[in-house]
């Protein structure tokens, strides 16, 4: 394994345990009724968006998927206009119109995310055939699913990137589960990354659990695009840490598996990291804690005191439609 | 966006509506480096109607690309560069095909603005062709422009004429929203004036086709023509009709139509969409609100029958509008059968 800086995993480190905190006060505040409809939380695949996010410059694009807060916050989001579009505020990244499921931060390049699974990977690829249309240095990654890489689109749209050779990467985030169908129900080839190489397509597999796993595949693949070599497709193999969304327990997950995953938890693993190898000391890491947890506290105390949008400006926003 | 110099400026010249497209296209495409191309057989080829040809020489195959039979993806690929601030204009062989690519459409394209509370754009243009003529049958035949109409957040043109297809597609292209622009089959050798220069139709301007006193024909597309040879007919029995084109129908000149309905007190929209659930319902039923007190008669419609479209050449006719039927419903609203 590479020498990584102390910073560097510091950074990781708070990138996964944003995640983690912010999808625990997402819930508290879905059972307070603050936030309404869907929420699809992130945790257990924290490493993910962490790894692949990292790998990434400020100039590339990201695309994000119905379980979208970790993509969001990996890309350098401010928490609070993420929990004011949560609570559906007009201080929000989408002035309350969007949503969990439709969260974007065009200032960070994460293009949105989205309510219809597996629609986002011609959307990437696109994003990246705009990149080389205007002969820009930029990676477009879109983060699917295993349950996205049953629709139609990945293996249309993984097609097009690979016969117009675009700087794609297309991360897929095989948690094993669609809602409650485990992925043995829903494919024959249960080793999805396989799907790319039918393509033509660099495809890899890897442990989406760990982080540091997560970055070197992805600084690779990112390399790779870069050089013109793109598409890359790599599968990260996770778990969710509960049901598909809030009010789903999640009965159906065996007890042995969750605890398999509980016991190889993607921000236990990324602090085992910082400690190990950046030499952090216990008061440190809490130190970075205690600085997320007071961000996510104002962050809540903003989205609260900030309004909904007023239906005069929601009529001027539409107007044309 | 430039200014608009809506009708024609001086000097003109005849041209096919293909021709006229590839015009518009060449001359965007000149204008402005974002504006690229993408479909199936546009590039060497120039399209089975040959709107693209010979834009691959002067552009390239960078900006003039052809896709796999890939109607989904490639689409939301556009819709995606779009994202990014390309001008992509996709070419969906037959509006049929476009049912293919319709979550990218209806579920990205046209809800990005909203859901990003307005700050993300989808400049794109979807062009496509419908409607019967040819004996293409059922699934190469359709009008289906109300399935489009239906969606908040898409634009709607669908030009009759050489002149229209041209400007309103070189507005299309520098729209910021997205843009359903549907041309018909049976137009792409029709010929008529197109001035000569640069100008633009600005898109919720409807147009006079024919002035008259006597009714008012709604038409767009290639019931255009339609109405304007029955009007020929109807001339000659004593009966002037004004043929109003409303040229886009998301944004609709609904003030244009009005106009003329106050004028001649009897309306008839014609459509060759089939007659349920169709743009001519919800276009009467305005003027019916709008108008109702000017109205000598109920608002006729004169649309396609409700039938996917058959192969054979005199069913395929029975079953869209044709100039008789024009000329038949014109009389029975006026009361002059
Ligand atoms: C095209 C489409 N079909 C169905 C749904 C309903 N739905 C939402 S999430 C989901 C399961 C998704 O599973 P997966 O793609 O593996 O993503 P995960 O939830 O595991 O992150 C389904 C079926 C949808 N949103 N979009
Ligand atoms: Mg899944």
């Amino acid at each position: 394994m590479a020498n990584y800086s102390k910073d560097f995993l510091a950074q990781l480190y708070r990138t996964l345990y944003t995640i983690r905190v912010f999808e625990a006060q997402g819930v508290r505040l879905y059972r307070q009724g603050l936030i309404r409809g869907y929420f699809h939380p992130y945790t257990g695949q924290e490493a993910i968006a962490a790894g692949v996010c990292a790998a990434l410059a400020d100039r590339d694009y990201v695309l994000s998927t119905h379980r979208g807060h970790g993509h969001c916050i990996a890309r350098g989001a401010d928490l609070h206009r993420m929990v004011a579009e949560l609570l559906g505020r007009s201080t929000g990244y989408c002035r309350g119109l969007g949503g969990s499921m439709h969260i974007a931060d065009l200032s960070k390049g994460n293009l949105g995310a989205n309510g219809i699974v597996g629609a986002n990977v011609p959307l990437g690829v696109g994003a990246a055939l705009g990149a080389k249309l205007r002969g820009e240095d930029r990676v477009s990654v879109v983060f699917t699913s295993d349950g996205g890489a049953n629709n139609g689109v990945f293996f249309e749209a993984l097609n097009l990137a690979a016969v117009w050779n675009l700087p794609a990467l297309i991360v897929i985030e095989n948690n094993q589960y669609a809602v409650s169908t485990p992925i043995h129900e829903s494919t024959r080839e249960t080793d999805l990354y396989k799907r790319g190489i039918g393509l033509g397509v660099e495809s890899r597999r890897l442990n989406g659990n760990d982080v540091l796993e997560v970055y070197e595949h992805a600084c690779g693949a990112v390399a790779r695009c870069r050089e013109g070599r793109g598409p890359v497709l790599l599968e990260a193999v996770t778990y969710r840490h509960g049901g598909h969304h809030v009010n789903d327990p999640g009965l159906y997950m065996p007890k042995d598996r969750m605890e398999y995953y509980r016991a190889r938890d993607p921000v236990a693993i990324g602090r085992d990291y910082l400690a190990d190898l950046g030499g952090a000391t216990d008061e440190e890491i809490r130190a970075i804690e205690a600085a997320v947890e007071h961000e996510l506290e104002s962050a809540v105390a903003f989205a609260k005191s900030s309004p909904v949008l007023s239906t005069d400006e929601f009529l001027a926003l539409i107007e044309g439609y | 966006m430039v200014a608009i110099a809506t009708e024609i400026p001086t000097a003109s010249r005849v041209m096919m509506y293909r021709e006229a497209l590839n015009e518009a296209l060449r001359e965007e495409m000149r204008r402005d480096p974002k504006v690229f191309l993408l479909g199936e057989g546009i590039a060497q080829r120039g399209g089975s109607y040959k709107v693209t040809e010979g834009l691959l020489e002067e552009f390239g195959p960078e900006r003039v690309l052809d896709t796999p039979i890939a109607e989904a993806s490639f689409t939301g690929a556009a819709i995606g560069a779009a994202m990014t601030g390309m001008r992509p204009v996709v070419e969906i062989l037959f509006i049929d095909f476009a049912l293919l690519a319709m979550d990218q459409i209806v579920n990205q394209a046209a809800k990005y603005h909203l859901m990003t509370g307005g700050v993300g754009r989808v400049p794109l243009v979807v062009r496509t062709q419908g409607g019967a003529g040819g004996c293409l049958a059922a699934q190469h035949s359709q009008s289906l422009e109300a399935l489009f109409y239906h969606i908040p957040g898409l634009k709607i043109a669908m030009p009759s004429t050489p002149k229209d297809a041209k400007g309103l597609l070189k507005t299309a292209i520098r729209l910021d929203d997205p843009v359903i622009f549907i041309e018909h089959k049976s137009l792409y050798m029709s010929k008529g004036e197109v001035p000569e220069g640069e100008y633009l139709i600005e898109f919720g301007r409807g147009e006079v086709k024919r002035p008259g006193r006597d009714a008012t024909l709604v038409a767009w597309s290639a019931m255009v023509s339609k109405c304007m040879s029955a009007a020929e007919k109807l001339s000659a029995a004593g009966i002037e009709v004004e043929v109003v084109d409303p040229r886009t129908l998301v944004p609709l000149d609904m003030e244009r139509i009005l106009q003329s309905v106050r004028k001649t007190r009897c309306a008839i929209v014609v459509q060759e969409a089939v007659r349920r659930g169709g743009v001519a319902s919800d276009i009467a039923a305005t003027i019916q609100h709008e108008a109702f007190d000017y109205l000598d008669a109920p608002v006729e419609i004169v649309a396609g029958r409700v039938t996917p479209i058959p192969f054979s050449l005199t069913l395929e006719q029975a079953c869209v509008p044709q100039e008789d039927d024009i000329v038949a419903a014109v009389k029975r609203t006026m009361g002059r059968e």
